[in-house]
């Protein structure tokens, strides 16, 4: 029984990954009210539907744009407290995701402030079908190393 | 269908041209191009016959033989055939019902003849037949075309087919018996089936003959799909094939007659023959035949009652109805020697039968319904030609199929696609070796391989465009071909007929709201099953009744079902608030440099001119704005003495000074608002005012339409300084040659985009005049029409004076643009066939949903492009669709949907989809993607991107397809113009890199491959240039009684240019003449007005009207390339030394720039690349 800093590690990425599964729940649910439409043009077609749809849209996108950062950062806090505190072997699990997080955030197309989830092209199948993806394998990373910290947690406490 | 089967082959016809030479196709065919809806008969005629002629031609000696085979086979062999049994019994049901209707034509072409055969073959077989065919039509066909297009053969068989359809429409034109031979060919194949096989078995002789000079194309098995239909359904009854198709046959003859008489009438007083085959020409188009069947009388009577509620309908104005009428006389002369021909037939019994039934199909369908002759005008590439060649060909085609048929049955046996060589689009072409890839004649959209009765009715190319018109089976073949997929859409072109359909009930699809088009298969009288989703859906009580015919119990023949392009007028269901009024806003910019400028007095003037053509009704709302450092509103209420100026300073928090009276009815306060309009130009005169407060001025536009929407034109001549929405200037002089990196291609703000997007969702579109002479930050104004769907116009170093070609352009694109149709509150979905998605949409547009466009406005000149993938294999379905709805609110405050509908094969072999590719397609989505990839990523890796897919696609067709020697670079045919388009790209200015292009000018160039129709961009990248110096009446066409002579196309390269010639150069926007400094004085003298070359000015930019006959040729020419675009070009005159050559010199895009390669280096890099 040893309450290391490794162990204090574990216990707070276990809280924090809870809320990135979260986060990647409402990503999910985001691009499927995205992807729902009114399938008959009669209400399409509407022009008062128009603009809530619309609103709609840049609304998701707005805060979809707003979660970019919290969900980046943590997942960096992750890495930073694991090198810390010398679990390589975690870290090792954790860089590849560091890295996509990075070129994701630095290879967004240039244009003005908001480019990752852009209201003006979310729409496109191709865009969407590939953030719906990321969400998907995302939330199956979080949900497994929910579980590798839990059992990582155990572990470093009950060792010695 | 025939007509179509002309259009779209028009490469491969156009290559083949020059082989074959037809003297009629030569000439013919230079002129078609062009298109102009109006062009007469003989031009429609000419233009599709030099198209299909020279393939029909090709094709007839290759197809001949098998085509024969297969007919003879039909009737008498047909169970033993290998092709699918429906197929078969098809052909042999066909083949048999026409011979026997063909004895009696070609013996007499009595009625009694008719009725004898009527009376022998079963009455019920019959009608069931029709009901069954009819419906089975669709689905049939589809499954001959899958059964054909999988064979090599088979696909030769379409291509042919389209031959034979330029082949008769060619005929018609001419109406000779010399050129009916060529033509004749094509013609058999198409409609000739049926009727030719039997035929050819008894009649052989004197047909066979006749046709194997002109029949080869017969072998054409698609139209076979739409008889199939017929078949399938008939074929049960078929076991003995004969009888029943007899039957239908003869009902249909029967009908025929009726319809003979009647349309005889109509049609010039052509020889019973010539009728009859024009009627069974029609019938072959028709895909219902069996329908005609079922109502002979029904089909007549119908003819004659126009329907009530078709608005468009009525003018029987179908452009191909028209031609085909107007034609009909020219065709006649051909059919005439078949039946001359047809003596010998006559001796087999069999033949009557076949002709009358031809003739009662057409009848029924063709002439009397409006519809047919619609379809085939649409069907037709040719569409932007001739309608009429359709109609004509199916003339023809069948007395030539006789023939054709005859000897092909009796030298071959099998409907086997034995000589089906390859497709001429198939043909490998070295590309470092053949030195004039450059067709003669324009390039035309490839027709889809299908059967005559579906090409018919498919959607015009002009419409709608796929970049593969043979869909691979799955995303791997797609791959595999590394080609890309995608379409490109035209949707609200002006069309000069289009059927407008008023219904209680709007028939679609009750799962995925696809609207009921002519590619639905119908399971019997009250079901009909959804093309897209396969969805079996009922068929409501009111659609069951026939308007245009007055008749109960066709729904097939309802125009929705006969026409690819309609238009429906929405009930009430469709709108959840009244239609908006149209509105319009206009923002000018008053600054200094505006006034400077001076395009206030050219928009006032042209806006004066126009207020009473504004599209509109009588709720028009019109309103004006001015800004420079404040807003300035006018209040325009009627009633006041004068308009009153409302100044608001405060730029940062914008408020309308009056909530109502600023945007007024037009003609309430039309003296009001001519007054303004009068004093606008002078009112600014002495500002010292530079700053300009663009965006304020647009959020109080928004304010200003948000109620109601509608549309908002901005004019601006400098960068936005003042206010939310200022701009930097971000160019930097010294960069804009580099060849390494371009940037900002991006806004720099996301202001307009939000903006925009606002505007988008209060209906409101936002267009975009840039008049300036310095950086404007295009990338990031163009922001505000990009996503609210609206239009940008760009007049670099405009000035009414001292750039005088440029406020002409002004004057007349505005004209244009005050004037042309305009649609609001506006929703386009695509959808397609279960299996195939979308993805990426290119155009103006907010993307509403993944298969929703939400259009603000829309616009006739604005085109749209999405891409596609395959996500499920497609090998349970032969036939892909494709349906565009366009919800809009006219002008005039009616809700209507436009509804367009592709249709094409699925092909499961590479060397198909190599076979279909639609060249000019495939370039202009690349120049889309690659305008993305610029944006988001950076501009050479555009480049790279567009060369690697020349590299890619050439690669794989090498590796896979060709098996010929892997040291020259080969192509197919369809592919050989795919590397000098990509080369094209890179010189254009878009792409450029190394040639100094001014940031602005580059991203509107990029603007406008974005929301260019296809057939507007292809002229941006790839200009036509033709010498001018001696043009001749040759191969002209007439035009509105003006005679236009049709030059060849010559290749961009300097080779081409002679000192003593004088050249003009085709740039879409911008017109050329080139004057050599040895050129002619005659030419000088005639044309231009001046005495030699040295006194030719530099700046030219009108041709002088001067009575002599080359002046008159050059003017006539010019001006019917003008007439074929909305926006009026302008003409620069060029002289061989005068400093302004270098922009003509840009053009000629296969010479050696400094930073770019010449063609063949081109060529020798890809090959370099794909050896690697």
């Amino acid at each position: 029984m040893a309450f290391t800093f490794a162990a204090f590690c574990y216990m707070l990425t276990l809280v924090l990954c809870a809320s990135l599964i979260f986060f990647v729940i409402w990503h999910i649910i985001a691009f499927d009210e995205l992807r729902t439409d009114f399938k008959n043009p009669i209400d399409q077609g509407n022009p008062a539907r128009a603009r809530e749809r619309l609103k709609n849209i840049e609304r998701i996108c707005c805060l979809l744009r707003k979660l970019v950062v919290p969900e980046y950062s943590i997942h960096g806090l992750f890495c930073l407290m694991f090198l810390c505190a010398a679990e390589w072997v975690t870290l090792g699990l954790n860089i590849p995701l560091l890295f996509y997080h990075l070129w994701r955030y630095f290879h967004r197309p240039a244009d003005g402030s908001e480019a990752m989830y852009d209201a003006v092209s979310i729409m496109n199948a191709d865009i969407l079908n590939y953030c719906q993806k990321e969400s998907w394998c995302k939330l199956a990373f979080y949900l497994l190393s929910f579980f590798y910290y839990l059992y990582s947690m155990v572990y470093t406490l009950v060792s010695f | 269908m025939s007509a179509p089967a002309g259009s779209s082959h028009p490469a491969a016809s156009a290559r083949i041209p020059p082989k074959f030479g037809g003297a009629a196709a030569s000439g013919a065919a230079a002129p078609a191009g062009p298109g102009p809806g109006p062009a007469p008969h003989q031009q429609n005629g000419p233009a599709q016959n030099q198209m299909q002629v020279p393939s029909g031609y090709g094709l007839h000696h290759q197809n001949y033989i098998a085509p024969s085979g297969h007919y003879s086979q039909g009737p008498g062999k047909m169970t033993s055939l290998p092709l699918d049994t429906q197929c078969s019994d098809y052909y042999s049901a066909l083949y048999t019902v026409p011979t026997q209707n063909v004895t009696p034509n070609t013996v007499n072409q009595q009625p009694g003849a008719q009725q004898m055969y009527s009376r022998g073959p079963p009455a019920p077989h019959i009608v069931g037949s029709t009901l069954g065919s009819f419906q089975g039509a669709a689905s049939s066909a589809s499954h001959l075309h899958t059964s054909a297009s999988q064979p090599y053969s088979s696909f030769v068989n379409h291509y042919n087919s389209p031959a034979m359809y330029s082949a008769n429409s060619s005929v018609a034109s001419q109406g000779f018996p010399s050129t009916c031979g060529h033509y004749a060919m094509s013609t058999v194949s198409s409609a000739a089936y049926p009727s030719v096989s039997y035929p050819s078995l008894p009649a052989g002789d004197t047909y066979g003959q006749m046709f194997t000079s002109q029949n080869a194309p017969t072998v054409r098995p698609v139209k076979d799909n739409s008889f199939s239909g017929q078949n399938t359904a008939i074929s049960h009854p078929s076991p003995l094939p004969p009888p029943p198709s007899q039957q239908h046959h003869q009902q249909q003859s029967l009908s025929g007659y009726s319809t003979l008489t009647w349309s005889a009438p109509g049609l010039p007083s052509t020889q019973d023959n010539l009728i009859r085959n024009h009627t069974g020409s029609l019938a072959v188009a028709n895909n219902n035949p069996t329908i005609t069947g079922v109502d002979s009388s029904s089909t007549t009577s119908s003819a004659s009652p126009m329907p009530n509620n078709y608005d468009a309908l009525e003018g029987g104005s179908y452009p191909d109805m028209l031609s085909s009428s107007a034609s009909s006389p020219a065709p006649d002369p051909a059919p005439e020697p078949d039946p001359a021909s047809a003596p010998a037939p006559a001796s087999a019994p069999a033949p009557v039968v076949p002709q009358p039934s031809k003739m009662a199909k057409p009848f029924g369908y063709g002439y009397p319904t409006l519809q047919p002759g619609y379809q085939n005008a649409t069907a037709p590439l040719i569409s932007g030609v001739q309608p009429s060649n359709p109609v004509y060909s199916g003339f023809q085609q069948y007395p030539q199929q006789y023939p054709g048929v005859n000897q092909l049955s009796s030298s071959i046996g099998g409907l086997s696609l034995q000589s089906s060589p390859q497709p001429e689009s198939l043909r490998p072409v070295n590309l470092t070796q053949e030195r004039n890839i450059l067709p003669m004649t324009p390039v035309w959209a490839p027709v889809p391989n299908l059967n005559a009765d579906l090409k018919k009715l498919n959607c015009s190319p002009d419409s709608f465009r796929c970049t593969l018109t043979n869909i691979p089976q799955t995303q791997a073949l797609l791959n595999k071909a590394k080609l890309p997929l995608g379409l490109l859409l035209h949707p609200f072109r002006d069309l000069t007929q289009l059927p407008v359909i008023t219904s209680n009930t709007i028939v679609r699809c009750r799962s995925c709201r696809t609207y009921i088009n002519p590619f639905v298969s119908f399971i019997d009288q009250r079901r009909w099953k959804c093309n897209l989703c396969y969805r079996v859906n009922d068929v409501p009580e009111e659609f069951m009744y026939n308007p245009l015919t007055r008749s109960y119990g066709e729904p097939h023949k309802r125009p929705e079902v006969q026409n690819s392009t309609v238009e429906f007028i929405a009930s009430s269901d469709y709108m959840l608030r009244p239609p908006q009024p149209a509105v319009y806003l206009f923002v000018l910019d008053v600054s200094h440099n505006a006034v400077e400028a001076g395009y206030l007095t050219i928009l006032c003037q042209s806006l004066l001119e126009n207020l009473d053509k504004l599209p509109g009704d009588s709720r028009t709302r019109i309103g004006f704005m001015t800004f420079d450092s404040t807003i300035h509103f006018y209040n325009l209420q009627e009633g006041l003495s004068q308009p009153q100026m409302l100044i608001v300073s405060d730029i940062d928090d914008v408020f309308l000074p009056t909530p109502d009276s600023l945007l007024v009815n037009l003609y309430e306060s039309k003296e009001l608002i001519k007054d303004l309009l009068n004093a606008l130009p002078n009112m600014f005169t002495n500002t010292r005012e530079t700053h300009s407060a663009l965006g304020p001025a647009l959020q109080a536009a928004f304010k200003l339409m948000s109620p109601t929407g509608g549309r908002v034109s901005v004019f601006q001549t400098q960068l936005p300084s003042l206010g939310a929405g200022l701009l930097q200037s971000r160019e930097d002089p010294n960069q804009r040659s580099s060849t390494k990196v371009v940037q900002h291609l991006g806004p720099a703000t996301d202001f307009y985009k939000k903006l925009a997007l606002d505007c988008s969702g209060q209906q409101t579109a936002v267009d975009l005049f840039l008049l300036s002479s310095q950086y404007s930050d295009l990338a990031s104004l163009a922001c505000m029409s990009k996503y609210s769907a609206g239009c940008i116009y760009y007049y670099p170093s405009f000035h009414y004076t001292h750039n005088p070609s440029q406020a002409e352009k002004l004057q007349k694109d505005l004209k244009r643009y005050l004037t042309r149709k305009i649609g609001f509150e506006a929703v386009m979905r695509i959808r397609c066939t279960k299996g195939l998605s979308m993805h990426t949409f290119h155009g103006n547009f907010f993307v509403r949903s993944t298969d929703l466009l939400s259009l603000a406005n829309i616009n006739p000149d604005a085109g749209f492009a999405v891409q596609l993938s395959i996500e499920e294999s497609l090998t349970d379905t032969s036939l892909v669709c494709f349906q565009t709805a366009l919800l809009y609110t006219s002008s005039k405050g009616e809700r209507r949907i436009r509804v367009h509908t592709l249709c094409l094969p699925v092909v499961s072999s590479l060397a198909d989809v190599y076979a279909g590719v639609d060249v000019q397609a495939a370039i202009c989505l690349l120049a889309n993607m690659a305008v993305d990839r610029s944006v988001s990523s950076s501009l050479s890796d555009a480049r790279d991107a567009l060369v690697n897919a020349v590299v890619d696609s050439l690669s794989a067709y090498g590796s896979t397809v060709s098996n010929l020697q892997h040291s020259a670079l080969m192509a197919p045919s369809s592919l050989k113009l795919f590397p000098l388009y990509v080369l094209a790209l890179l010189k254009q200015k878009a792409f450029r890199t190394g040639t100094s292009t001014r940031l602005d000018d580059r991203v509107y160039a990029m603007c406008q491959i974005k929301s260019q129709p296809l057939v507007h961009l292809m002229k941006m990248i790839h200009p036509n240039l033709y010498r001018i110096d001696r043009l001749t009446d040759e191969g002209a066409v007439h035009v509105n009684d003006r005679v236009v002579p049709q030059p060849p196309l010559q290749k961009l390269s300097a080779e081409k240019l002679t000192r003593e010639g004088a050249f003009l150069m085709d740039c879409g926007s911008v017109f050329y003449i080139w004057v050599g400094k040895g050129c002619d004085n005659n030419f000088i003298e005639d044309v231009l007005g001046y005495r030699n070359f040295a006194s030719i000015p530099q700046k030219m930019t009108h041709l002088p009207e001067l009575d002599t006959l080359s002046s008159e040729r050059a003017r006539s020419f010019i001006t019917w390339l003008r007439d074929s675009r909305p926006l009026s070009p302008i003409l620069h005159i060029v002289k061989d030394e005068s400093p302004a050559k270098a922009e003509f010199f840009q053009h000629l895009i296969e010479d050696r720039t400094e930073a770019a390669f010449s063609y063949y280096e081109f060529l020798l890099h890809v090959q370099q690349q794909i050896c690697k």
